[in-house]
């Protein structure tokens, strides 16, 4: 599981599939990508970096637990399904600033991008723990 | 009074925590509320026997046309001073007779319950509405007869009491259902208006029998009869109060209100007539041999409830005003009576005739209350019972068919309610005081109040006979007759041949008592019949259910996952199966283009699907597995789905890993059994169906899908070129929201096992 | 072509059926994963099939080309993609937990009252 290898190449993959993850979050409003893909590939990069230095490491990469990223995300949903209120229209109305590039719509997609991550990310790292204790 | 319901259940809900603080004076207390409603009905009773009808109607549940609406005509309202008026009594009554009960809050919370559903029942205007108080008049008085429910003989009466009545109350809502599709509204004051229309109407024999049998069973009507006699297992409070005066009568006062729709034809008279003769007869001598005072009194009541259904059979005016004082005198002696029992059995330690006598000096108000009670129910005069008797008398001897077996079937069965009188008001008083109840005492004022109240009230009514009818006879009268009411209640007529009968049903009544050994003892076979008849053919039935069912779940439920999943696949696949549109099918061949790759690709997981089914070992198959997922997503990168061909990819990446963290800590594999006849049917069925169905799905648009509203709003709406996207987090987000909540559960049940420390081998031997 | 993705589903239904009634867990878990597949499969099949023209609005334009695929079920098979891999997640884990008690892999077993 520790080949030199292995590990090189995680530690350069990770920022990289991580970056990745971003950019299809960021474009899946017009292209292929979005919230669930960019999620589950961010969590492909926390599990490379378990499978080369342990999940304690993949672990430390992320400030913040994995397990905070559920709320986080479903916060995140929650909250630009509601900011609609605010203004006086129905619940999940779409909202744009001024370009037409960020809107409550970008905001729900983070969101589900975060609660994809911390479920996915939760579950594997949970289990690899079990395995090495 | 609208308000009545609510506020009385509020009342019952309250009614355990008052008793908690109040003790002793929670009954008093209480006994505030129904008193007063009682006092609102009054005050209203004389403008609702000129003619006014106060109305409430307000939407309930509109998209079922179904109507919180309430009406207060002459027999609503007697119906609601009686259940409010005896209510009073019988809460003052029950604080004291429970006083040592450990359940005195939660009897008084069911009986409020079970008074808002009667006062409700008794006025709603609205055929479902009244269904819905029935119903909660059968549960509550489930509840109060299992209120001793450490007694199984009070369980098992209780849960007869509930099903016969709940049974004969699902029948009746289809009749409801029937009534309200005939007759176009469910407003009971527009359904009897109806009357000729409705007999005309084709769906009327059902509607008559559905109805029927939901008024018979809460009736206690044979042969339903039995449950009334097993539900003595109640506090005595409970038994006079529902079991006597105001539930058991819901049926035949359902039959009365109904009677302007439904009443008038042959079918309704010849029902009538029969089931309550048959009904009176049976009670009359069953309780003829009874040693029981409530067991006794409950075959009195079963006599009476049929005489009251034979009355509404006969239809005629004077059979309809007989019909409402039979009513009022029975709540008054019964009522009076079952208290009476109440208190014997508190003061002398029995219920058992055979063991009482000489209470007289013992007891003297619950003496004297007996007498006038018992003189009442025997149709001695100047009672209001008297005036019962007449007029039940007068109905049958006019009766326009079969007056010549009516009559003395009716007569006969008012001698023995003579004698079941004189057994109850004067046996246990007098003559020498029987050996176990020396220590016998009169109940406290409490518990006098109600049954003198009620004993006086039917002498006061037999007095005051005038004021009676035009007050309360004459307008409940002329609501089941639709019409003018007959006048003329009297206790002198002069020297009639009624009269004449009248004395003679006393006489040999009398008669009877002074050979009462020979009675009782010619009578006891009757008994047999009891026995042996439908209590037993209801008690069998139960039986054999239960062991049916219980061979059903076990036939079923044998757990094994295999049988389950063999069963449930199978049964699910087959409907499916059946109803394929197969014939729809048209000539499903290639689209526009078919791609080499595409071609490829469904090969692909052709193969990898049957290496699976193949594979020994965990390793190949998650390998094999692996290979499916690439060729799905192949296949839907080929097809225009480049997002689902993405997420694929990425998820079955993670599938792997996660299959591979997994699969090696489960236990090793046994020798593999061979895949059984019927798995592999069920999978050849099973896979068989989906390839059709999906066939089927590809074979055409029968209809214009909706993806055209997001197609042309994707962008300019939600500035969105990926409309897939677009779907997802704008036009329906609010399934993403809650799909990746699905997610988060998922994720909290995993972790939630994953916490739960894997058992340790020392714990899984033990 | 059609025949070919039919094939393709009733095939991938047929197998995991099979491994679910083998009496095995491993089968039997395997067999779920194998299972959504099919489901995805079929969803998908059912809004029709369509080479080469992905539900995406050309850059400055406001409607697909005519003839694109139907986006409604890609967007419906998507979060079922992702939640078939929870739920085979929450089935593994279940399946570890009952076999730690059970220690055996053989079905049939599981049934009766818990050890």
């Amino acid at each position: 599981m520790s080949s030199v290898i292995l590990r090189t190449a995680a530690r350069y993959m990770m920022p990289l599939l991580l970056l990745f993850s971003v950019f299809l979050l960021w474009r899946g409003h017009h292209e292929p990508g979005g919230g669930f893909a960019g999620g589950l590939v961010a969590a492909t990069a926390f599990v490379l970096v378990a499978f080369s230095e342990g999940p304690a490491a993949a672990r430390r990469s992320l400030p913040i637990s994995t397990w905070t990223l559920i709320p986080i995300g479903l916060g995140l949903s929650s909250v630009s399904a509601l900011l609609p209120l605010l203004q006086g229209l129905p619940p999940l109305t779409g909202l744009w600033l001024p370009g037409d590039k960020l809107g409550t719509p970008l905001l729900f997609d983070a969101g589900v991008y975060a609660t994809v991550l911390g479920v996915v990310a939760s579950v594997l790292l949970a289990l690899m723990e079990e395995e090495t204790s | 009074m609208e308000w009545m319901v609510p506020f009385v259940f509020g009342v019952g809900a309250l009614a355990p925590a008052l008793h908690t603080r109040l003790r002793v004076w929670s009954g008093p207390v209480l006994a505030l509320v129904p008193a007063g409603i009682a006092l609102y009905a009054a005050a209203r009773q004389p403008a609702i026997s000129d003619g006014a009808v106060p109305e409430f109607r307000a939407s309930w549940i509109p998209s079922l046309g179904i109507d919180w609406a309430f009406r207060q005509d002459g027999l609503s309202n007697l119906f609601v001073l009686l259940v409010a008026g005896i209510g009073a009594l019988i809460v003052v009554y029950a604080g004291a007779y429970l006083r040592e009960h450990p359940r005195l809050g939660r009897f008084y919370a069911f009986l409020f319950v079970f008074m808002g559903a009667m006062l409700g029942l008794v006025t709603a205007d609205d055929l479902f509405l009244l269904f819905v108080f029935w119903e909660l008049t059968t549960v509550s008085s489930f509840l109060l007869i299992a209120l001793d429910h450490e007694k199984e003989a009070a369980r098992k009466a209780a849960l007869q009491s509930l099903l016969v009545t709940a049974a004969g109350g699902l029948a009746m809502l289809a009749g409801f259902i029937l009534l309200v599709d005939a007759a176009g509204t469910s407003a009971i004051s527009q359904i009897v208006l109806q009357g000729e229309s409705l007999r005309a109407h084709a769906s009327y024999p059902w509607i008559l029998a559905l109805i029927l049998l939901g008024a018979f069973t809460k009736s206690a009507q044979v042969p339903f009869h039995f449950w009334l006699p097993a539900a003595m297992q109640a506090p005595t409070p409970a038994s006079a109060y529902l079991h006597s005066s105001t539930m058991v009568k819901a049926g035949v006062f359902l039959l009365a209100r109904l009677s302007p729709a439904l009443g008038g034809s042959d079918a309704w008279a010849a029902t009538l007539l029969v089931v309550g003769a048959a009904t009176t007869l049976l009670g009359g001598l069953l309780a003829l041999s009874q040693d029981d005072l409530k067991r006794l009194l409950a075959y009195s009541t079963v006599s009476v409830l049929g005489l009251l259904t034979l009355l509404l059979g006969l239809g005629t005016p004077i059979a309809a005003q007989a019909f409402v004082v039979t009513l009022l005198a029975h709540a008054f002696y019964k009522g009076a009576l079952f208290l009476v029992a109440g208190n014997v059995d508190h003061g002398a330690g029995s219920r058992l005739l055979s063991q009482l006598g000489g209470l007289r000096e013992a007891m003297p108000w619950t003496a004297a209350a007996a007498l006038l009670a018992g003189l009442s129910m025997a149709g001695g005069p100047p009672l209001f019972g008297f005036l019962a008797k007449e007029t039940a008398y007068e109905a049958v001897l006019e009766a326009p068919v079969g007056s010549w077996l009516l009559a003395p079937l009716v007569i006969g069965t008012a001698v023995t309610l003579v004698f079941a009188a004189i057994r109850v008001g004067l046996s246990p008083f007098k003559g020498e005081l029987g050996e176990a109840a020396r220590d016998a005492h009169d109940a406290g004022p409490a518990m006098r109040l109600g049954p003198l109240v009620l004993a006086t009230t039917g002498v006061l009514a037999g007095l005051l006979v005038g004021p009676a009818e035009r007050l309360l006879v004459a307008p409940a009268a002329s609501v089941v007759l639709q019409g003018e009411a007959p006048t003329g209640l009297a206790l002198w007529h002069g020297f009639t041949p009624i009269l004449a009968l009248s004395l003679l049903t006393l006489a040999a009544g009398a008669f009877l008592y002074r050979h009462r050994e020979r009675v009782v003892a010619a009578a006891a076979p009757g008994m047999a019949f009891e026995r042996r008849g439908p209590a037993w053919l209801w008690d069998r039935g139960w039986e054999l259910g239960l062991a049916a069912a219980a061979r059903g779940a076990h036939a079923f439920q044998n757990g094994s996952l295999r049988r389950y999943l063999v069963v449930t696949l199978g049964v699910g696949f087959a409907v499916v199966a059946l109803s394929l549109p197969l014939s729809d099918l048209r000539a499903a061949g290639p689209t526009a283009d078919t791609p080499i790759v595409g071609i490829a690709a469904s090969l692909l997981v052709v193969f990898a699907a049957a290496v699976m089914a193949r594979a020994r070992t965990p390793f190949l198959a998650v390998a094999a597995l692996g290979a499916v997922g690439f060729g799905v997503s192949l296949l839907f990168l080929m097809f225009s789905a480049p997002d689902l061909a993405l997420t694929q990819l990425v998820v079955e990446v993670l599938t792997v890993v996660l299959l591979a963290l997994v699969l090696p800590r489960l236990p090793r594999p046994a020798k593999p059994k061979p895949a059984r006849a019927v798995a592999i049917g069920v999978a050849v069925l099973g896979g068989a169906t989906m390839a059709g169905a999906s066939l089927v799905a590809m074979a055409g648009e029968p209809f214009e899908p909706i993806s055209r509203f997001f197609e042309e709003r994707s962008v300019i709406e939600a500035h969105g070129r990926n409309i897939v996207n677009v779907i997802l987090v704008d036009f329906r987000a609010l399934d993403t929201l809650g799909e990746i909540t699905v997610l988060a559960v998922t994720a909290l049940g995993i972790l939630t096992l994953l916490r739960r420390r894997r058992p340790s081998d020392a714990e899984v031997q033990a | 072509m059609t025949l070919f993705v039919a094939l393709a589903i009733g095939v991938v239904y047929g197998v995991s059926i099979l491994l679910l009634l083998r009496g095995s867990l491993w089968q039997l878990l395997v067999g779920l994963g194998l299972l959504s597949h099919g489901a995805h499969l079929l969803l998908f099949a059912g809004g029709g099939l369509v080479a080469s023209a992905p539900p995406l609005v050309a850059e400055g334009a406001t409607q697909p080309a005519a003839g694109s695929a139907d986006p409604l079920p890609q967007a419906l098979v998507l979060t079922a993609i992702v939640i078939a891999f929870a739920v085979l997640a929450f089935a593994l884990v279940l399946g570890d937990r009952a076999a730690a008690k059970a220690r055996t892999d053989d079905l049939d077993a599981y049934s009766g009252e818990p050890g």
